[in-house]
């Protein structure tokens, strides 16, 4: 096991692969985490931006575009990811959706101590209730796993989960 | 107070080619409703997010109109919705409000301080550039086509008569005649969208 990462997960890595996806909208809810991707993500107008006020409207509005026939990712922080509980159950899982959420890993690290949040200990068993599969992508090396997550959420017609386990540099530096 | 089968008759005549997500209304809305492929009762996929879910639809058919039978309990779950919406000015995006001061569904307890709300100036203030409220039948047809002719997102709030179940669920009238998964495969074939989802898979039957 190693303590610390080599390299982060750039932002335009990130962005890339959003593009290579053919995604259309970016559903999200700002955290401290992806503050650098805001501005990338601001700045491109092949990508619209909706910005919403609590973490549980991201996964309706996504159903609403996925059923319109566009193709939104959702990019949220674990803390919320469990505050949009019954949202991603009803309006996810229930209508069968194939969305992906980037899930802003908070508190996660290799050495098995939350010292930022307990928020970090409740996020994997919570997909895992839910049945969410999900990839962690910690640096630019893992980036092709956001293909294979948005692909799998295209086969199974169901939700999948990218948790961004990028501690030690974040979005933001 | 409006009856909610008076509201859908009210507007039905102006419904066009607009797509219908009909809610707390779907009964009635299916009874007169002749554009079924175009209309979508969801059921309650989780309260709290039909308006995001119109905005999401909206947003992605900027160039068919959506209007929205939305619920008081249901906005009031998630009133951050309006203020996204109000800031992705969706043009094609009617919000209908029908306020009942009461959750209606579950025997009919009151929303939280019921009488008083203004939803119409809650969504003015969050941006909505067009907001309207209405008591009585009579005013609300008079207005409708002017209504619908404004650009959106609009919204209008309608005190409508409670319409309290108080029977357990699995009691209750099924007034569905298609399945969800028909439903949303019906309006994707409608709108020409190829169907992303895989309908069908964990799909609940809400047929009658």
């Amino acid at each position: 096991m190693v303590d610390e990462q080599e390299g982060g997960l750039s932002p335009v890595r990130i962005v890339n692969e959003l593009k290579a996806n053919e995604i259309t909208h970016v559903v999200w809810l700002p955290d401290s985490e992806t503050n650098f991707l805001y501005q990338l993500l601001e700045s491109d107008a092949t990508l619209n931006l909706i910005v919403v006020s609590r973490e549980g409207q991201a996964f309706s509005t996504a159903a609403g575009l996925v059923i319109g026939g566009k193709k939104p990712v959702v990019l949220i922080q674990n803390t919320g990811l469990l505050e949009s509980g019954d949202s991603l159950r009803g309006w996810g899982i229930g209508l069968n959706m194939p969305i992906v959420v980037m899930v802003g890993y908070r508190g996660w690290n290799r050495r098995g101590v939350t010292s930022e949040a307990e928020v970090a200990l409740f996020t994997e068993p919570m997909l895992n209730a839910l049945g969410i599969r999900y990839y962690l992508v910690e640096n630019d090396s893992d980036a092709d796993r956001i293909g294979v997550a948005f692909a799998d959420a295209e086969r199974l017609g169901r939700p999948v989960a990218i948790l961004v386990g990028d501690e030690f540099h974040g979005f933001n530096r | 107070m409006i009856d909610v089968s008076d509201m859908v008759r009210a507007i039905f005549p102006y419904r066009g080619d607009a797509i219908v997500i009909s809610g707390r209304a779907s009964r009635h809305w299916a009874e007169i409703s002749e554009r079924p492929s175009l209309d979508l009762g969801l059921g309650d996929p989780g309260m709290g997010g039909h308006a995001s879910f119109a905005l999401g639809l909206a947003m992605a058919q900027p160039d068919v109109p959506v209007i929205l039978f939305d619920s008081e309990g249901d906005l009031l779950m998630n009133l951050g919705a309006l203020p996204t919406i109000a800031e992705q000015e969706p043009r094609n995006l009617y919000h209908f409000v029908m306020d009942n001061e009461c959750y209606a569904t579950t025997g009919g307890q009151p929303v939280p301080n019921a009488k008083r709300i203004q939803y119409d100036v809650i969504a003015q203030a969050c941006g909505y550039p067009s907001t309207f409220t209405y008591g009585e039948i009579e005013s609300l047809s008079r207005d409708l086509e002017h209504i619908l002719s404004l650009p959106g997102p609009v919204f209008v709030a309608m005190k409508v008569t409670p319409e309290i179940e108080n029977l357990p669920i699995g009691q209750r009238l099924r007034w569905q005649t298609r399945t969800l998964e028909e439903n949303l495969r019906d309006l994707q074939s409608e709108l020409g969208v190829s169907q992303r989802a895989p309908h069908g898979r964990n799909m609940r039957v809400v047929k009658a």
